[in-house]
């Protein structure tokens, strides 16, 4: 069979499909020039791609070559793969390897494979009326033949496991995951709670699980404190809102929050003659650090403007004011931890937020 | 009987002879062979996003062998010296492992982060082609609704995947998405103890997510595409207008085997590309973040680029909050749910939008180009503007301290132009499509500019004009029709100049002799318009 003819033969297949190729022609003469060219091209890619391909290998097996050739040369030593040029050489020669044999086929296929246009009709709509009706009628007379409109104690019986089938589906997926936030009412409680401290009133720590007395934040300073439970992980993620910001205020912004206690009743003096009884410690102040908008650490403390920015969506919070919002998407105060002293001089959480959930706000979330 | 010499070159068409008795498979085969695909480089965008999904697959079967899913506490004693003694979860202790320990783990991992990147920027490239171009338009309504759901897929099985490894950015946006879920109305608390198993993080959330991530959002994901580009084949891909293409042909290359041999090609170079960036540019060095502590996060920890229009819609909300009957409505809910919520519906329904407007209820194949539907297009930059004011206001701090602007500045600004830009981009986009319209419709009506400027005899200057279409016996140019497609406004585009000559460093062809121009119909020579 000539090549001709096969081609005939092929356009003559194409035709039974309804495809027509109006026009077929080499890019280049058969042995020109150029046509060489192109092919010495395509194989100077695809010998590029099969070097890269062998360094990659190499690169994988042997680097880092410091170690080579001792008896465990072509062992990695682990620690040092994004040092030592380990990752780049990898990327770099799989890249290659990649890249030229991708350049080697495009260019064989845009280059050496004849040019050609084909024409395929295609059919703009749907099927002819013809056959819409014959599979329309099949379709209806499926529902015909299970003859539901004609008994229709079936009908209503069928609805029976549809919704028992229905709800078991339902019910198991629903059942396994399902957990009930106010039974315990987690949100309203955090580490502060005496629960986690076998009933006593629980103490604040550094991350390193050490008590906090009063003199170890300096004026104007802050440090972020856990809860000192008695598990022993106050610090970890299992009290993930819980985190609070130990603030030292300055004496006129201290005597400026005193002032604005009183606004808020979890805040504010329970007897008015002691500074000591409501939320503040002396010139000590601690806010929950969990943002009130979406939970993130609210921690960025400007001292100049008494500010508390949050570093996710920038919400900012007056310290000096009950940490109420005074930018951005936040609309509630970070709750106030009220603290006091114990007999041992260490600071201590005197209840768990005064009841108020920490953190975002939901649906149930009462007025803070 | 005789036993018969295997004849080699018979072997092909006798297997082939056998295979057929079997699944009657010649008239089928033939059909895909043939079928003719038009070529333009706007098609190529979708397979960027097919071909970054198969990387992904790869790339991300090699770090599930070495990842553990689990939030049980470790302290750290690996090789990275500057973590070890710090208490994390066995999650980001495997990451770290993955990245100094298993051979060829980073660039891993940093391949599986790009491809990542490129396959959510390529469905958004790839979606922009499909509106400006009305490629939407019926018979293609349903592939448009998959290509959407495939948009939100990749979204959240994105950031599934940047959650699994528990460094302090998985761990913030993990929060983040709690307190998202905590805002929905009535069921939000009920939604988030049961996704987290109990109060965030809880111990579950990452061997949740990581069988979502690597199993349940891949397999939908995967079984969408397959409808998608099946939709493709069976419906015939739309084509440019031009010579010879109408509604009811498709003008183009045979399936197999140069259009495919190009497939293959481009597959090997994104893949390329791919492998490059996984080694040479790190991204997500989780080893300086830390591990996600609930008390710790820096100033300036970005969201992967595809999520940071709904961090910004977050940002720039104000703080209203609604309180009635005792219950709560977080400003959160506006920006992460209620907006993300139009924003999959309204673009869903914008084909029959669109057909209700235009009261085009017929079938196209023909795309569109972006200057010939003004109305489309000037929407369609509104909502790039939209996004764009977003995007940035996501980036709101870092450009803040980048350029020393005051914060708030910032967020004013976003709030503003959220509002302002997009009409403006409405107007802007329309008024340049008509403008580009315009002088397509004026080349085609008067010819192409020569840059020959006459002095007539009353001391007027006029350019002449080369006529696109064969002139009457009067000189007049017939009347082109108008086809929505280029129009040659240059003299060598008419081949007057002779051809450019192809080829990089040094002519690829022996230049040609330069061919005259077409001479001018003598007539024409001194007409004017
Ligand atoms: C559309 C598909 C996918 C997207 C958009 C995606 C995205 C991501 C992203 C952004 C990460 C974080 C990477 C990092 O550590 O820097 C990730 C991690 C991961 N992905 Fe995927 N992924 C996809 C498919 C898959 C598939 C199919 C698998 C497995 C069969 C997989 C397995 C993993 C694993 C095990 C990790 C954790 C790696 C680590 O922590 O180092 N992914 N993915
Ligand atoms: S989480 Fe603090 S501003 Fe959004």
């Amino acid at each position: 069979m000539t090549e001709k003819s096969r081609f005939e033969i092929v356009r003559e297949g194409a035709r039974k499909d309804g495809i027509e190729i109006v026009h077929y022609e080499s890019q280049f003469a058969p042995g020109s020039k150029t046509e060489n060219r192109m092919v010495r091209i395509v194989a100077f890619f695809f010998l590029l791609s099969g070097f890269a391909g062998l360094a990659f290998v190499a690169a994988y097996v042997w680097w880092p070559f410091t170690d080579f050739p001792s008896v465990d040369g072509w062992e990695y030593a682990p620690g040092n793969s994004p040092m030592k040029g380990f990752t780049p050489i990898l990327g770099l020669t799989l890249g290659v390897t990649l890249l030229a044999l991708g350049l080697g086929i495009l260019t064989w296929g845009k280059k050496l494979m004849p040019h050609e246009i084909a024409i395929q009709e295609r059919h703009v709509g749907g099927s002819s009326p013809e056959e819409r009706k014959l599979t329309g009628n099949t379709l209806a007379f499926i529902g015909q033949e299970f003859g539901l409109s004609r008994r229709p104690l079936l009908k209503v019986a069928l609805a029976a496991p549809a919704a028992g089938l229905g709800a078991a589906a339902l019910a198991v997926p629903v059942g396994m995951l399902i957990k009930d936030p106010h039974h315990p009412d987690i949100f309203f409680t955090t580490g502060f709670n005496p629960v986690n401290n076998n009933g006593k009133p629980v103490r604040l720590m550094r991350e390193d699980n050490t008590y906090i007395r009063p003199e170890d934040v300096s004026v104007g300073g802050q440090i972020t404190a856990f809860p000192a439970t008695a598990d022993g992980h106050g610090a970890s993620n299992k009290y993930a809102d819980s985190p609070v910001l130990l603030i030292h205020l300055r004496q006129q912004d201290a005597d400026h929050l005193r002032g604005q206690l009183q606004n808020h009743s979890q805040n504010k003096l329970q007897n008015p003659s002691d500074p000591n009884s409501g939320g503040m410690y002396g010139n000590l102040v601690a806010y929950s650090k969990i943002c009130t908008h979406a939970g993130c650490p609210a921690s960025l403390y400007e001292q100049q403007t008494n500010k508390l920015l949050c570093p996710c969506h920038q919400s900012q919070f007056l310290i000096t004011e009950n940490a109420r919002p005074v930018f951005g998407p936040a609309t509630r105060r970070l709750p106030m931890l009220p603290i006091g002293l114990d007999e041992e001089g260490f600071l201590y959480a005197k209840s768990d937020f005064g009841g108020v959930p920490v953190g975002p706000a939901f649906w149930e979330k009462p007025e803070a | 009987m005789k036993r018969r010499k295997l004849d080699v070159k018979q072997l092909p068409a006798k297997v082939a002879g056998e295979v057929d008795d079997r699944f009657h498979a010649a008239t089928p085969l033939r059909g895909i062979l043939n079928k003719v695909f038009p070529d333009h480089w706007s098609f190529l965008l979708g397979e960027i996003a097919l071909f970054s999904f198969i990387v992904l697959l790869l790339t991300g079967t090699f770090l599930a062998l070495f990842f553990e899913p689990s939030m049980q506490e470790v302290v750290y004693d690996g090789s990275y010296t500057p973590l070890r003694g710090m208490h994390m979860s066995r999650a980001f202790e495997t990451s770290l492992e993955l990245s100094f320990d298993v051979r060829g783990g980073l660039i891993m991992r940093q391949m599986h982060h790009w491809a990542a990147l490129l396959f959510m920027a390529a469905i958004v490239i790839h979606m922009c082609r499909i509106f400006f171009t009305g490629a939407f338009r019926k018979p293609r309504e349903l592939n448009w609704i998959l290509g959407m759901l495939m948009f939100w897929l990749g979204f959240l099985e994105g950031f599934a995947g940047y959650s699994l490894p528990d460094d302090a950015l998985s761990g913030t946006g993990l929060r983040i998405a709690s307190a998202i879920m905590l805002s929905i109305p009535i069921v939000g608390s009920w939604v988030t103890t049961s996704l987290f198993g109990g109060e965030f993080p809880g111990e579950i959330i990452l061997e949740r997510f990581y069988i979502l991530h690597v199993f349940l959002l891949p397999l939908v994901l995967l079984t969408l595409i397959t409808v998608h580009i099946g939709l493709v084949f069976i419906q015939k891909h739309t084509q440019w207008p031009g010579p010879g293409r109408t509604n009811n042909n498709v003008v183009g290359e045979r399936f197999v085997p140069r259009y495919t041999i190009k497939q293959a090609g481009f597959f090997m170079m994104v893949f390329g590309v791919i492998a490059l960036m996984g080694g040479l540019f790190q991204i997500n060095p989780i080893w300086l973040f830390g591990p996600y502590e609930a008390a710790v996060v820096s100033a300036g920890s970005q969201p992967d680029w595809y999520v940071m229009f709904l961090d910004g819609s977050t940002r720039l909300m104000p703080a209203w909050e609604i309180r009635a009957f005792g219950y709560t409505i977080p400003p959160l809910l506006w920006p992460t749910v209620v907006l993300p919520g139009i924003l999959t519906v309204v673009p869903m329904l914008y084909p029959w939008i669109e057909a209700r407007f235009t009261k085009d209820r017929g079938h196209h194949n023909l795309l569109q180009r972006p200057r010939d539907m003004p109305e489309r297009t000037g929407f369609g930059v509104a909502s790039i503007t939209f996004y764009l004011v977003l995007a940035l206001s996501g980036g709101n701090d870092v450009i803040a301290d980048k350029f020393h602007i005051s914060l708030n500045a910032m967020t004013w600004a976003g709030r503003i132009g959220l509002l302002v830009l997009p009409p403006l981009g409405y107007y802007l986009g329309r008024r340049i499509a008509l403008g580009l319209q315009q002088h397509d419709r004026e080349v085609l009506a008067h010819g192409v500019e020569t840059g020959i400027i006459k002095l007539l005899p009353n001391g007027q200057y006029v350019e002449v004009h080369q006529p696109l279409a064969p002139v009457d016996d009067h000189g007049h140019p017939e009347q082109l029709p108008y086809a929505g497609w280029t129009v040659p406004k240059k003299m060598n585009r008419l081949g007057a100049l002779g051809p450019a000559i192809k080829g990089f460093f040094k002519p690829a062809e022996p230049a040609s002799p330069p061919k005259t121009p077409p001479a001018l119909p003598a007539k024409d020579k001194d007409k004017v318009h």
